[in-house]
């Protein structure tokens, strides 16, 4: 278990440079040779380093949810070249992306997506389930560790769908990190949240950046939050602007 | 969550769980489906049974009997084409009573078969009985009663007196018995036609359930019967039973090829019923086919829609490193377990009906109809098709959600 956990993080210490991620001339193109081609992202470079936290702004449909599924290897790049954890993926078949996708990213979304059918502590252990087979008190303590840090021990027992809004967004980022990814990507993960939850999962999310190095990729409509980041890069019209 | 359970067993019954109505429902259409498919193969199993049993409880399975007389055309091979007669008149020949050659070695040979259970020489032929002024005719049948009792158990069927075949010895039905007016101890006298005769002792009166046999037919001792009909020795027929009455045409076939002997099984003899037994067959395989269509299609069905209701969530595992292979799993586990589940609850849906109807399905006298036996290797079958319909059926809404791009799952 604690293998798989800090997989993400040792594939990183391992490489030359600190770059958790690197993007070189990506592209993404939909419905490529038909007359209805449309491209998305046209040549990005990015490089995030271990423990940046960089917001990524930029207007509805420029390219950042895109760009976020390319650098999440949820979906692949039509031209370029894109290392996560210093492995090129583009040249990866599917269950070593599902493989390195598991390990070495998390992922929370605009909404929390949390599994109904489990609690919140099955849901912050579902990926450290599906990587190992069998649960296991590691997994369970790990789980609840996690949902302790965000102050849900409480509610560990609850099923998903009987938490509030902001509960449930806190269960998704501590699910999202329960594998100790090396990269964390938040795609506008406080955009159906009050402003008070909005800033306490912001700041959850920077307290783990801060305290575990977790590089993070955080997708924001709030100028606000943005500020609060290391950087922030700007999408328009799927390119990128410093 | 269970330690012993495995990723996709959890995901799988909670899913289930989740869905509960549906799976309810799913579940009641996969039992009532089974517990159909149980109820009509043992009922009909048991007809069928019921059926041959009492068809071949009074024959046997195979009848070796002596080649018939042909006649033989005499032709101008000179004059005549090859393979052609021309202006042949040809008479049947009479068939005389004649006795299988060699029949005790004939009889040996069969024994050596790993499928035959019992070989017993008949001697048959027609006569008269005669008591006083009236006469009946009658089929004398000369039996080796140690063997030929183990193909039709005649005890069973005595109703007075008792099955003891000596020299002296003759078992008549019911209906002569009432016919002649005579009854157990009484004399008869049996005349052949060739005009020799024998006054033998009834020693017991049985009922085979059919008032021909029991106007007809009569038993004697084998000798008894050879002196009478004149056939010294010799005997008309070799009756055989076999363990697989199916395999009884097979094993007629093999035995001709082998002793050279014309062999008829009852599924020649007994055309029109081995016919009607295997319409039956057939109507029951299908009848069985369409109802686990049926089911698959149900699994099928809500298998489709549990998977695009949880298109979401699948991407969500997806995207947290779940496997295709493990999603396949998951979606195909639900498939199975939906079929073992109906599948239990339709075994005892099935067993119940099969109760009830041994409870309530009675002849007159209040034995039942016929026996309907509680086959375990039934249950155990429809316990496992339709967890394998279950499994076949899911795999195209198992692939669908193994297949789903996360992003667009995801995006819903």
């Amino acid at each position: 278990m604690a293998d798989a956990r800090t997989q993400g993080t040792a594939d990183i210490a391992g490489t030359a440079d600190a770059a958790v991620v690197r993007l070189r001339a990506v592209r993404k193109a939909y419905n490529v040779g038909t007359p209805v081609e449309t491209e998305v992202l046209h040549g990005i470079d990015l490089r995030l380093e271990k423990g940046e936290f960089c917001a990524v702004m930029g207007p509805s449909g420029s390219g950042k949810s895109t760009l976020l599924n390319i650098v999440g290897l949820l979906d692949r790049p039509t031209s370029g070249q894109l290392e996560v954890c210093g492995e090129e993926t583009t040249t990866l078949d599917d269950r070593a992306v599902t493989r390195l996708r598991g390990h070495a990213i998390g992922f929370v979304f605009q909404y929390h997506y949390l599994i109904g059918a489990f609690s919140a502590l099955e849901n912050v252990m579902m990926p450290m389930l599906g990587a190992e087979g069998f649960p296991n008190d590691a997994m369970r303590a790990r789980a609840a560790m996690l949902l302790a840090s965000v102050g849900l021990t409480p509610q560990q027992n609850n099923l998903a769908g009987n938490l509030s809004g902001g509960q449930q967004q806190r269960v998704a980022v501590a699910r999202a990190l329960a594998m100790n990814p090396a990269l964390l990507l938040a795609d506008e993960p406080t955009g159906n949240l009050d402003s008070k939850s909005a800033g306490e999962v912001f700041e959850l999310i920077r307290r783990f950046n801060r305290e575990h190095g977790t590089s993070v990729l955080f997708v924001t409509h709030n100028p606000d939050l943005a500020q609060r980041c290391d950087k922030t890069i700007r999408v328009i019209d799927g390119w990128l602007a410093a | 969550m269970q330690r012993w359970l495995p990723f996709e067993w959890i995901v799988a019954l909670r899913f289930l769980r989740e869905g509960r109505l549906q799976t309810v429902f799913i579940v009641s259409g996969v039992a009532i489906g089974v517990g159909v498919i149980v109820f009509m193969s043992a009922l009909l199993s048991g007809l069928q049974a019921n059926f041959i049993r009492r068809v071949l409880s009074a024959q046997a399975h195979i009848e070796l009997l002596p080649p018939r007389q042909v006649s033989r055309t005499l032709r101008d091979g000179a004059s005549a084409r090859a393979g052609e007669i021309e202006g042949a008149i040809v008479q049947a020949p009479l068939q005389k009573q004649r006795s299988i050659d060699q029949w005790q070695a004939v009889a040996e040979q069969i024994r050596t078969l790993p499928d035959v259970r019992v070989v017993t020489p008949v001697t048959g032929g027609s006569a008269l009985a005669v008591r006083g002024s009236a006469s009946r005719a009658i089929t004398v049948v000369g039996i080796e009663p140690e063997q030929y009792f183990r193909i039709v158990d005649l005890n069973d069927k005595i109703v007075r007196g008792m099955a003891r075949l000596s020299a002296t010895d003759i078992l008549i039905g019911t209906e002569l018995a009432s016919d002649l007016g005579v009854d157990v101890g009484d004399k008869l006298r049996i005349a052949a036609a060739d005009g020799a005769a024998s006054v033998l002792t009834i020693a017991g009166v049985f009922d085979l359930g059919n008032k021909g046999a029991n106007q007809r037919n009569t038993f004697v001792a084998l000798h008894t019967a050879q002196s009478l009909l004149g056939l010294p020795g010799g005997v008309t027929s070799l009756e055989v039973t076999v363990r697989d009455v199916y395999a009884a045409e097979t094993i007629a076939e093999r035995i001709t090829a082998r002793t050279g002997v014309e062999a008829d099984s009852w599924i020649k003899t007994s055309a029109q019923f081995f016919a009607a037994v295997s319409a039956q067959t057939t109507a029951n395989t299908s009848i069985r086919f369409f109802v686990g269509l049926s089911v698959a299609f149900g699994i099928a069905s809500v298998l489709v829609v549990s998977v695009v209701q949880k298109s979401r969530e699948i991407g969500i595992l997806r995207a947290m490193g779940i496997s295709q292979g493990q999603i396949l799993r998951v979606f195909l586990l639900q498939g199975g377990l939906l079929g073992l589940g109906g599948s239990i609850f339709g075994c005892a849906i099935g067993a119940s009906a099969l109760l009830l109807w041994q409870r309530f399905a009675r002849n007159p006298d209040g034995t039942p109809l016929f026996p309907l036996p509680m086959d375990p290797k039934l249950f155990a079958a429809a316990l496992l098709l339709a967890s394998l319909t279950g499994l076949v059926a899911a795999f195209a809404p198992a692939l669908r959600a193994a297949r789903l791009d996360p992003v667009v799952a995801i995006r819903g």
